[in-house]
């Protein structure tokens, strides 16, 4: 009990610690190892070019295909909507996107046309410096990922499921997207944000691209709330995942990684503080599958 | 369980079925996974490393390899050296069959299952060796050379991927090699790794100088069958 409120302090502290001096601390987690900042993003960046092939694959054997329906419920609590401005970050190979846009075209199959403007703009733009100008989206539907492999293999899946035109891929940094303030009605990042160097900046510049009464939604694994499953959860995540990432994936520290950098994110209440801070109203989180993931919400007012 | 050597990934038992069974079953279906043979190796090999120890200690040039550990990559073996040596010594031949097959002594993939850092050495000085093998026994890259080789040290070493390998490698030979691995090759290869020194023993990297024809003698190796 005691320990438990010790380390439930840690991690509160840990979390204000990254809320007042994100912006000026030398070291972040990658996993349970800390490294320097500037570090964490290239380190990312190796383990997705790594996993990039096989990130479908291996996501359906060690969530024995229940990441589907976590995604598919999301896109329920989403409720997408034909007349909105889509961004989907960290969306690299489309799982995401591709949902939002096949959900569109059950519901209100008018909008399936493409609506995308007739420029011959480049389909993955790639805007890393802030020194260059800001751009409005070009389709509907936008992802945006910080991995050039990611989204290689998203834009292959898009050719494969006939959703190619519809898309505006862009290769950029969450925490500093290329779009024009207010942009968008409904951001999404699934599985990505824990990833991100400084979740508060991540946060902050959705609040930006994102229009009055815009909503945020966040999917992503957090902590489990029963004890004993979180005991066979524990004991799953580091006798199965690695092994498996080795076989299927040829890479076991990238997957070490990945259950790591799952314990070291924030919890629920602490996320959901984090997402208040950068004034989004209205901001709850729903549990799935006992908080193994957890969907956080908040809109812009 | 602390990690005992530089590429060393601990790993329990649970774990280690695991890719015992995934990489045993990825070497078949996908066999340009060169990862999963070397993992197979590792996670079902620690017996026979054990014996290979063993064997090792009590021979005086393999103790010696075993407290030296030497390893052979391209910082550590000087390969200009080895081409300016005379035709038919071990060096030079070496030296030609690397140049052959375009191939590198550092390609080899780093032990990382082996919960023992002695017997972690014995499969990377295995695994170093293997081109060396080839060598002296005038085996070339081939399917039937490489089905030769694994027969060898299955038998010397008794090594369970090289066991298998050996076996179910030459289910995949053409007809034409089938006919010379059964009439010729396999009778020669048994008896072979059977009468002649325990390579892990040997200390290859003293031996450069020598011609092939007096090293395979000292080793007690028949010369291989004609070339098809």
């Amino acid at each position: 009990m005691f320990l438990r409120s010790l380390l439930s302090i840690n991690r509160c502290s840990l979390l204000s610690l990254v809320r007042t001096h994100s912006t000026t601390s030398n070291t972040t987690h990658f996993g349970y190892d800390e490294v320097p900042e500037h570090e964490k993003q290239a380190r990312v960046n190796q383990v997705f070019t790594n996993v990039a092939d096989k990130y479908d694959l291996m996501n359906d054997i060690m969530s024995f295909g229940v990441h589907r329906v976590w995604k598919n419920y999301f896109i329920q609590v989403v409720r997408p909507n034909p007349e909105w401005n889509y961004i989907d970050v960290a969306g690299g190979t489309g799982d995401i996107a591709f949902r939002y846009l096949k959900e569109l075209n059950r519901f209100h199959p008018s909008s399936s046309s493409s609506v995308s403007p007739p420029e011959p703009s480049p389909q993955t733009t790639s805007a890393e410096s802030s020194e260059k100008a800001l751009v409005y989206p070009t389709s509907k539907c936008v992802v945006a990922d910080i991995n050039a492999n990611m989204l290689a293999v998203g834009k292959q899946r898009s050719l494969e499921n006939n959703l190619h035109d519809r898309i505006q891929w862009v290769e950029t940094n969450a925490e500093k997207l290329p779009f024009h303030d207010s942009q968008f009605d409904v951001y999404t990042i699934a599985f990505g944000i824990r990833n991100c160097t400084h979740i508060d900046r991540v946060v902050s510049e959705a609040y930006r691209v994102l229009k009055k009464g815009g909503r945020f939604l966040c999917l992503e694994f957090s902590q489990v709330n029963n004890t004993l499953l979180q005991y066979f959860y524990d004991q799953y995540s580091k006798t199965f995942i690695p092994p498996m990432g080795q076989i299927i994936a040829n890479d076991w520290k990238s997957y070490q990684y990945l259950i790591e950098s799952i314990r070291v994110f924030p919890k629920q209440t602490e996320f959901a503080d984090l997402i208040r801070s950068c004034n989004f109203r209205y901001v709850n989180y729903e549990n799935l599958s006992f908080g193994i993931a957890a969907i956080h919400s908040g809109y812009k007012l | 369980m602390d990690r005992l050597y530089g590429t060393h990934k601990p790993t329990n038992l649970v774990q280690k079925s695991i890719l015992a069974v995934g990489s045993g079953v990825m070497s078949i279906l996908d066999p340009s996974r060169d990862d999963m043979i070397s993992i197979f190796g590792e996670t079902t090999g620690v017996l026979a490393l054990k014996s290979m120890q063993e064997k090792m200690i009590v021979d005086p040039e393999g103790d010696e390899i075993l407290k030296k550990r030497p390893v052979i990559n391209t910082k550590t073996v000087d390969l200009n050296f080895l081409k300016s040596l005379p035709a038919g010594t071990l060096g030079k031949e070496y030296s030609n069959f690397l140049a052959k097959y375009n191939l590198t002594p550092d390609a080899r993939r780093p032990v990382s299952f082996i919960d023992d850092a002695e017997l972690a050495y014995v499969m990377r000085r295995y695994r170093e060796i293997h081109d060396l093998t080839h060598v002296t026994l005038g085996m070339p890259i081939n399917m039937l050379g490489e089905v030769t080789v694994k027969w060898f040290e299955g038998i010397q070493y008794g090594l369970p991927m090289c066991a298998l390998g050996g076996f179910f490698g030459s289910v995949r030979l053409g007809p034409r090699h089938t006919a010379k691995y059964l009439n010729l090759t396999l009778p020669w290869i048994v008896r072979t790794a059977r009468q002649s020194r325990l390579f892990i023993n040997v200390y290859f990297e003293k031996h450069w100088h020598k011609p092939l024809v007096e090293f395979r003698r000292e080793l007690n190796i028949v010369e291989p069958p004609p070339k098809l």
